[in-house]
């Protein structure tokens, strides 16, 4: 690392990679350092991902596509399954990537546009001058170094400790973190071109159980459950073996994928001077699914986008950066991000006799595009008594 | 006191993320308990395995 850049970007995953290769497409000199010795390694992740959404950012390479999705199943709690296909496939079907080498071509992408990348480098301290963050002290190997920058990017994933080092309580509530485990599996028996999503307070508390192709036989299967339901002898893990059991005795598991998801609002405020926040560090995950790799690539992009701005302004304050978090939260992404909110804060109070209801519901409705937006209208629509209990959500849509 | 079970925690930092504290810090598959721990168990709540307990002070 060079002890001075203009951006200097806190962790290599998709947020972080977007906010470097566009600073440096842009001409700022950056830096990036990532405390693990591989990018995207181990994975965190179910590497689901919108078609739409990718796209906006880059072409699919076969290289990172694990399968093609253009169906998506709900199976309720009493079993009923729900099949949403392909003539109603919209920004939710898309694509199964492979994250490891997903995020490494994010990185490398970065690299050739200039940006400056150091692997096993832990940021361990932001560098505050009168309140505004001006750098960050790294280390690597036990070798520790000052680098300064004049805005520094978190994007440090679900720890987000770094912006918590410079004064941002970035805490995530216990009831709104889901926590997750989940298999990547062979040998089973799948429908290798539809997502499924098991949906019941057994099967997954305030959360659900996801079996996501990977290629032939192969899928990830995975649970997350809301961490206030999580303790001893009902966590994750003991959920995941249980559905395992049932559903794929005989699958063999070839590797183990933990992780925290957030399902709370974003922070209240996403830069501060010298500072700007992205991607799950921010908390901009989706309340209702738990993805988070398009909204982290969104906003890691907008950051680097206000902050060239900044910079060539010569103020790199708070209000100056501000356009990123004004930006993100009125764009689509952010009325998504409330909405989705609201509707899963609804619907984690549901019994199973009601998730029942409404599946079976849905299932009727005559859908011409599959979001959950598409769905909560049509349902609306369609059934009468759901939509008193669907008023709060009503004025958000 | 806070006790890492490492022979059971997959260092996937889901802990760190809700330490009202920030007493949490994870390098690469070291997890580390820092001073500031008030043994209030949340992050034992929510470990997705079970690799986190809150032992009584002896
Ligand atoms: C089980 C699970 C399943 C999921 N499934 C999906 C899905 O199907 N689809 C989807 O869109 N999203 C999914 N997500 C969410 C998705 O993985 C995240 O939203 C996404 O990775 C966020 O990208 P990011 O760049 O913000 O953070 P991350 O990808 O987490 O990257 C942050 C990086 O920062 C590094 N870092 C942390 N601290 C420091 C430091 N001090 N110094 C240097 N580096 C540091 C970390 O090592 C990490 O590599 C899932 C998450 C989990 C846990």
């Amino acid at each position: 690392m060079r002890p001075e850049y203009d951006l200097l970007v806190i962790g290599g995953g998709p947020g972080g990679a977007l906010a470097a290769s566009t600073a440096a497409e842009a001409g700022l000199s950056v830096g990036l350092v990532e405390k693990r010795p591989a990018i995207g390694v181990p994975i965190r992740c179910a590497e689901g991902v919108g078609r739409d959404l990718l796209e906006e950012f880059m072409d699919p390479d076969p290289a990172w596509i694990s399968a093609e999705i253009d169906r998506a199943v709900i199976v309720a709690p009493d079993g009923y399954r729900m099949s949403l296909e392909p003539s109603m496939a919209g920004s939710e079907v898309g694509y199964v990537i492979d994250r490891k080498r997903f995020d490494r071509e994010l990185v490398m992408r970065a690299g050739e546009a200039g940006a400056d990348i150091q692997v096993k480098t832990r940021a361990i301290l932001p560098i505050m001058e009168n309140g505004t963050v001006c750098g960050a002290r790294i280390e690597q190997n036990g070798h520790v170094q000052d680098v300064r920058a004049r805005v520094v990017v978190a994007a440090d994933g679900i720890e987000s400790k770094f912006s918590r080092w410079c004064g941002v309580d970035t805490t995530v509530p216990l009831a709104e973190i889901e926590t997750c485990v989940q298999y990547l599996m062979t040998g089973i028996d799948i429908d290798e071109a539809a997502t499924v999503f098991h949906l019941g307070n057994e099967i997954a508390p305030e959360g659900y159980v996801w079996v996501f192709p990977k290629g032939p036989r192969t899928a990830n299967v995975g649970i997350g459950i809301s961490g206030r339901k999580s303790r001893d002898g009902h966590r994750p893990i003991d959920y995941l073996n249980r559905f395992v059991r049932s559903n794929f005795p005989d699958g063999r598991v070839v590797e183990w994928i933990m992780g925290g998801v957030s399902v709370c609002p974003p922070l209240e405020k996403t830069v501060a001077d010298g500072l700007m926040i992205v991607g799950d560090a921010a908390r901009v995950s989706d309340p209702i699914t738990g993805g988070g790799i398009y909204n982290a690539m969104f906003t890691g992009r907008l950051a680097a986008q206000v902050a060239a701005d900044a910079i060539a302004k010569g103020d790199v304050s708070a209000g100056a950066l501000m356009p990123y978090d004004s930006g993100w939260r009125t764009s689509k992404l952010g009325s998504a991000l409330r909405r989705n909110y609201r509707i899963k804060e609804y619907f984690i109070r549901l019994t199973d006799e009601k998730l029942n209801r409404l599946v079976h519901s849905i299932s009727r409705l005559d859908l011409a595009k599959f979001s959950t937006l598409e769905i909560i209208k049509e349902l609306i629509r369609h059934d009468p008594g759901l939509l008193l209990e669907l008023k709060a959500i009503r004025e958000l849509l | 006191m806070l006790v890492i079970r490492r022979e059971i925690c997959g260092y996937c930092g889901c802990c760190v993320s809700v330490c009202p504290r920030g007493a949490l810090e994870l390098i690469d598959a070291y997890l580390s308990v820092e001073g500031e721990c008030s043994s209030c168990g949340i992050c034992a709540r929510a470990c997705p395995l079970g690799a986190l307990e809150v032992a009584d002070e002896a």
